[in-house]
């Protein structure tokens, strides 16, 4: 079905070249990054994690989205959700590969990075995050390309497909624990030794991917023959809805128990974050801006009637899809570094080579979605024609 | 046939890929190496040996430098009792290997650039300074 | 036999899968097997000299506080590890890789410092180095085991095998590791002579830190910080081991109270503080 992904428009293919070009300046940066090594960067001793970890700290969340559509459609028979599934998959599909291309432009010896596989350490978590990224990415290809196929054929997905269907479940919600207790059991990082984080992660996901799947959706229905259907995108953003009502709800029982406990070491974080700490306040007007983006969007999502028309839905989801990214992606990791051991504050901003490579991967995954988009877009299309849906 | 031109080109694109290692090391073929032991420090040897028979070492080595690197680093055995005359060594490139071998360019490099072979253990250990010039 | 063009595609990957996980599954089932049944460490292996009695040994180092901030200005424990180790001066501080350094007891101690802290020690710098814990986070987290605890307590790196994910650095309570940001020889450039030949430096990409000298500790001597210190007559850093109860460290944490940097996380350091 790929050579669906090789027909289109100018403007498919004026996309894809602007994809393409901001690939190939990430990629120059890149290797800038490898002959030089990752001073490049805008990290530091103190902050010795930045952009890129942080970015795919945010997309497993956003792969893990897919499993919102999966349980109500495979488990409950959610008919509404029968030709818009596939979009949640692939999506998934490019955010993993995202994730994985973010690991590994942050790790200082690329080439040694089969030796997580050569020399096996359970006891460590980001061997088991290699595991179930890299097993949900093979899942998620494995469903997606099997159904959309018997959809094109227009039969019952194979039997074969239905255990992966199933294991993707427990999975997805598997991936973002995992990446979660790579923060949660350090116990020198005080912001994430916290029993919440999983949790925490599995709401700000499952916030986060679903309302960037409705932007899609809707761009699908505006640039295409196929429409995902009013009451499909509806449920969807009703979970968007109540996934961040419990990600805010969790990160103010965080604030709770930082602030009521007045422990030095809990609050501190949280003080960088949304206060400044000892003079330090780059953060600041990004954690209130996210804050502010939160309130807006479940304003929106909660409220029917601002939730059923399109323009404000794609102005709810947009805020949530920022908010969540900020609070994941920009004040969690970096806000988890500060203060260092000693009390003192380092910052940190990313530099120009640092968010070209970043700007890259994302453009990456924007590319491998567009591609599966469009063949997926090709199949439902030819379905609508024929009165099959 | 349906698309010769594209076609044509991505085969000639493809041919010139495939092909570049021949066409750009064409005329530089270099005669054998030969690696010369003939440092100050191995004439200084009464029994010219090293740490094992010169076959084994042409052979493996590669290998036997990582055993010896995970001896050294990883279960802390830094002796080491050659086979062949029961001496014991020091377990270390810079000052085992490197002490006699003190000849770089004309010992490891001449064999490992006639093969296109670059090992980076020199990011880290440090090359000896051979005897006529410095580093 | 007749096969498809899937079955063969279907037993070709199905292959590749257990070649893949062959070597994994070794290493984890019989650690060490695969190493040893290689010929050529069997070959080696028979003219080994035998270990030392690591398994007894549990080092430690204890640092004295009162003593060391006497000597303002004294930075002959860091200079000696610098040079010894090749540890390159980087100047931005963001970028600084220190094994061992000088802090105060406000950094080194929050949860201890107070505003009533004795004017002796307010504002002074001691040495401070990594804990080689007994419950090392680091250890806990890298992916490959390239930094490992090794029965004698020292919590050992090996830079071969590092892959920079700095996962370690993250765990370590105590802001003990750097990381090689950019090539360390690089800023070696034109001092070439002040290299000690006789050890490596590292590459880019790859975490260091404080490793307790195990190159000196097989010739039987002491770290190069401890012996600076020794020589300087100071004695401020005492190293030992804590198995043996003759042995100096033992003989000074019976006689002085010692601390040790947050002992609350249950990461069991080994180097104490004698304030």
């Amino acid at each position: 079905m790929i050579e669906r992904a090789l027909k289109g428009n100018e403007k498919y293919w004026g996309w894809v070249g602007l994809l393409l070009l901001l690939i190939g300046v990430g990629f120059a940066c890149y290797i800038y990054q490898l002959y030089t090594g990752l001073g490049i960067t805008g990290m530091s001793r103190d902050i010795s994690w930045g952009v890129y970890i942080a970015q795919f700290t945010y997309l497993v969340g956003v792969a893990a989205s897919a499993v919102m559509l999966v349980i109500p459609k495979y488990l409950h028979n959610y008919k509404k959700y029968t030709n818009v599934v596939i979009f949640g998959e692939f999506l998934a599909i490019a955010a993993v590969t995202m994730c994985l291309l973010f690991i590994i432009v942050d790790i200082g010896q690329p080439a040694r990075v089969l030796n997580v596989l050569l020399h096996p350490t359970p006891n460590s978590i980001l061997f088991w995050d290699m595991i179930v990224l890299n097993g949900y990415l093979i899942i998620n290809v494995i469903v997606g390309w099997n159904t959309l196929l018997a959809d094109k054929k227009d039969v019952p997905a194979p039997g074969w497909v239905k255990p992966f269907i199933y294991l993707s479940i427990p999975w997805a919600v598997s991936i973002h624990t995992v990446t979660a207790f790579l923060y949660a059991g350090l116990p020198g990082r005080h912001m994430w030794l916290t029993a919440i984080m999983a949790p925490r992660f599995l709401a700000s996901a499952f916030a986060s991917g679903p309302s960037l799947l409705i932007l899609l959706l809707l761009l699908v229905k505006s640039v295409s023959k196929f429409d995902p259907g009013k009451e499909a995108i509806q449920s969807i953003a009703k979970t968007v809805c109540y996934a961040m009502i419990i990600n805010v709800f969790f990160l103010c029982m965080e604030f709770f128990t930082a602030f009521y406990s007045n422990i030095p070491s809990h609050m501190h974080s949280l003080q960088y974050l949304f206060a400044g700490l000892h003079g330090h306040d780059r953060l600041v007007p990004w954690m209130w801006t996210s804050a502010f983006l939160a309130v807006v969007g479940i304003f929106i999502m909660l409220v029917p009637a601002l939730r059923k028309q399109t323009g404000y839905l794609a102005v709810g989801c947009a805020s949530i899809f920022l908010s969540t990214w900020i609070d994941k992606g920009v004040g969690l990791v970096i806000g988890g570094f500060i203060p260092n051991p000693f009390e003192t504050v380092t910052e940190y901003y990313p530099t120009f080579p640092e968010i070209a490579i970043s700007i890259a991967i994302w453009a990456i995954g924007a590319l491998i979605l567009t591609i599966l988009y469009k063949i997926a877009i090709s199949v439902r299309e030819e379905q609508v024609e024929t009165d099959v849906i | 046939m349906y698309d010769l031109n594209k076609i044509l080109v991505g085969l000639a694109i493809f041919l010139l890929f495939f092909t570049f290692p021949i066409l750009y090391g064409m005329g530089s073929a270099v005669p054998v190496p030969k690696p010369k032991l003939d440092t100050p420090e191995i004439q200084k040897l009464t029994d010219k040996k090293c740490v094992e028979d010169t076959h084994f070492m042409r052979t493996s080595h590669m290998q036997f430098l990582n055993y010896w690197r995970d001896r050294a680093v990883r279960e802390d055995h830094r002796t080491y009792e050659s086979k062949l005359n029961g001496k014991k060594y020091d377990i270390s490139l810079q000052n085992t290997c490197m002490k006699c071998h003190s000849n770089k360019k004309d010992f490891c490099d001449s064999c490992h650039t006639y093969a296109s072979v670059k090992p980076y253990c020199w990011d880290c250990h440090i090359e000896p300074k051979a005897a006529k010039e410095s580093m | 036999m007749k096969a498809s063009r899937r079955e063969f595609l279907k037993l070709a990957g199905v292959s590749a899968l257990f070649g893949l996980g062959a070597n994994a599954a070794f290493e984890l089932l019989t650690p060490g097997a695969l190493e040893a049944s290689s010929e050529v460490a069997h070959g080696a292996a028979h003219g080994e000299a035998a270990a030392g009695v690591q398994a007894a040994t549990r080092w430690a180092m204890v640092i004295d506080v009162r003593k060391c901030i006497l000597q303002e200005d004294c930075q002959d424990c860091v200079l000696a590890c610098n040079s010894t180790h090749n540890i390159p001066t980087v100047g931005n501080p963001k970028e600084e890789i220190k094994w061992i350094w000088k802090d105060t007891f406000e950094h080194l101690f929050p949860d201890q410092h107070s505003q009533y802290v004795d004017e002796g020690l307010e504002g002074k710098a001691f040495p401070v180095m990594c804990n080689h814990c007994d419950n090392p986070p680091c250890v806990r987290v890298c992916p490959t085991k390239a930094t490992f605890r090794r029965p004698d307590g020292i919590v050992m790196m090996d830079m071969h095998r590092c892959i920079g994910c700095r996962f370690c650095m993250a765990a370590c309570p105590y802001g003990a590791r750097s990381f090689n940001w950019r090539d360390p020889r690089k800023y070696f450039e034109g001092k070439e002579a002040m290299l000690n030949p006789e050890q490596p430096t590292r590459t880019k990409g790859v975490v260091e830190k404080c490793t307790f000298c195990p190159e000196r500790l097989a010739k039987g001597l002491e770290p190069a910080c401890v012996e600076a210190c020794k020589k300087r007559k100071s004695d401020c850093l005492i190293f030992g081991n804590l198995n043996d109860p003759e042995s100096e460290v033992r003989k000074i944490l019976r006689k002085r109270t010692s601390i040790r940097r947050k002992p609350e996380l249950g990461t069991k350091p080994s180097v104490f503080f004698l304030v």
